[in-house]
């Protein structure tokens, strides 16, 4: 199926058996045709490893975490904090205590904006502050940082994108500035497949005084994430685009400022004392997990990172780089196919999103699907993007560990399929 | 699912372009982004003219041109009933094969049955229909039509 003019790029993973890994990547769709799964940057399929994880957790340990004296409350609470310290590992934490567990990136988000919004000076967003984020952000990067400007007065502000699908920083010095109280952005668009330069952004927040926040969701399941390196403050990413299961996703939060800024939900569990006046809370991570926790999906993340830090994130990220680039190689030999995103396989994920003539992407997709490729068409909750490059909504392919190039060779068969059919 | 009537309707759409109208709508489908700026025209009780702009996949752009081709100039009660009918259809999950008496108030449109398999198309083949519904609700002084499709 390969093409010979396209060689194979090296680094790739031994993907035969990976894949047996992966119960759900066997199947077939539309009467017998081999499913080909593309839209992992919307979500990843579930190694059996996890599964396993979960079942087992269900089956021999579940009980309430954290109370009770009993055996299977035990094991539960060891079981629930032993997945804090597998992800604390894997983003290499300075401490367990900064991991909070919440249920999705979106959940994550919201929480720091919250926590900014109620939060004392020096950390306080209110009026006469400015908020800055990206054109690039995924609506949950925009969504509830709109909330807390209307709420508090605060400005909203965000760098551009240039016309190759990167960020626009050559104002950074007018858009962070003094008034800046927090800068938040992604490090990999769920959309363009850029990878962002943080260090820059960073530096100049730095600066200023101000906090920063990165959204990591399509950078923790896909390549190496130290939370040290990057230098944020705060960092968001959700469990199910990672080989876990959906219902879990991850706060990272600098130790002093967990303690500091005040908690959002309140409920069980994030208290130490409480009487019918007031209440005085749990340290972080608990300040933070109000009510039960979703326990077997935190078990069901801890076997996602073993997993994935079994195989290695080097290698990882190395294989996909070398997906990508030959799926940027093949695609551009397809007529009227247009890439909204960097061209080039540097400092890029992933994710390669495109409009294909004028074909709607729903139709595109549609099209794919009949012939077994599952990808995802619209706006991919970055509306914005689409509103920069002049189009309604794009067709995306995202690969993962497990994709192959001949996965990739099916994908632009199916493209040209779909251009004979709209043609 | 891709009917030749519709790959046909989208080629070669009856009625594009925005013309004169007693009220105007504009109607998305957030999922996917497809877009429609629709207009009615009446002249007493008669569809005069529903005409249209905007973009989407072929489902939502042939739904357009197949509800200018069968509505205008219907008497007002037809035009509902052909809407409804048409609700009926899409909202069926593929339970409903269209019988003489449907494809007789249908015509074209009983090429989108198939569409009423796949729940995500479903609104693109409902957007300019539901449109028309709040656009004529409006040329008629009616509260807007808030039903959910």
């Amino acid at each position: 199926m390969t093409q010979a003019n396209a060689a194979l790029p090296a680094g790739l993973l031994d993907t035969e058996t990976i894949r047996k890994d992966f119960p759900l990547l066997d199947r077939t769709v539309h009467d017998g045709k081999q499913l080909v799964y593309l839209d992992n940057a919307a979500s990843s399929q579930k190694p059996r490893q996890v599964l396993d994880a979960m079942n087992d957790y269900y089956e021999r340990h579940h009980a309430n975490v954290h109370r009770g004296v009993h055996v299977l409350a035990e094991e539960a609470t060891a079981l629930y904090e032993g997945a804090r310290d597998k992800v604390a590992a894997f983003i290499n934490a300075p401490s367990r205590d900064e991991v909070v567990f919440t249920k999705n990136a979106s959940e994550s988000l919201n929480l720091v904006a919250n926590m900014l919004g109620w939060a004392d000076e020096p950390y306080r967003v209110d009026a006469g502050t400015d908020i800055v984020i990206t054109e690039m952000e995924h609506h949950s990067n925009i969504v509830p940082w709109q909330f807390l400007a209307q709420r508090t007065g605060a400005t909203l502000k965000w760098f551009g994108l240039t016309d190759d699908g990167r960020l626009d920083l050559s104002n950074i010095d007018e858009v962070i500035t003094e008034r800046t109280k927090v800068v938040s952005f992604v490090l990999v668009s769920n959309v363009l497949g850029t990878v962002n330069p943080y260090e820059e952004i960073v530096r100049r927040a730095q600066q200023v005084g101000a906090l920063v926040v990165i959204d990591a969701s399509q950078a923790a399941p896909h390549m190496p994430l130290d939370v040290q390196a990057l230098q944020a403050d705060f960092v968001a990413f959700t469990g199910h685009k990672m080989c876990g299961p959906t219902g879990i996703g991850v706060l990272w939060g600098r130790q002093e400022l967990l303690e500091d800024l005040p908690p959002f939900l309140g409920g069980g569990e994030m208290i130490e004392t409480v009487t019918m006046s007031a209440s005085t809370y749990a340290p972080a991570p608990h300040k933070f997990e109000a009510g039960t926790p979703p326990i077997a999906q935190a078990v069901g993340l801890g076997a996602a990172v073993d997993y994935l830090a079994g195989i290695g994130m080097e290698r990882i990220a190395a294989h996909e780089h070398a997906i990508t680039r030959y799926a940027l190689d093949r695609l551009s030999t397809v007529p009227d196919l247009r890439i909204i995103g960097p061209v080039s396989g540097e400092d890029r994920g992933a994710t390669i999103s495109f409009t294909l003539a004028d074909i709607h992407p729903h139709d595109v997709g549609q099209v794919l699907d009949e012939q077994g490729i599952a990808v995802r068409v619209g706006h991919h909750c970055a509306r914005p993007v689409c509103l920069r490059y002049g189009i309604p909504a794009t067709t995306r392919a995202s690969f993962y560990l497990y994709s192959t190039p001949a996965e990739v060779d099916a994908l632009v068969a199916g493209l040209e399929y779909v251009r004979g059919f709209f043609g | 699912m891709y009917q030749d009537v519709i790959l046909d309707h989208y080629k070669h759409p009856h009625g594009r372009g925005l013309r004169d109208g007693d009220a105007e709508v504009h109607h998305v489908n957030p999922t996917c982004g497809d877009e429609i700026t629709l207009r009615v025209r009446y002249e007493g009780d008669v569809v005069a003219d529903v005409s249209y702009d905007g973009q989407g996949c072929s489902i939502s752009q042939a739904s357009a041109s197949v509800l200018n081709e069968l509505l205008v100039g219907k008497e007002l009660a037809a035009a509902r009933d052909i809407q409804e009918t048409f609700l009926t259809l899409m909202q069926s999950r593929g339970q409903v094969v269209p019988d003489d008496a449907m494809e007789e108030v249908l015509e074209d449109a009983v090429a989108f049955a198939g569409v009423s398999k796949y729940p995500a198309r479903v609104k693109c083949a409902l957007l300019s229909w539901m449109a028309w519904k709040d656009a004529t609700a409006q040329a008629l002084g009616e509260s807007a039509a808030k039903e959910k499709l």
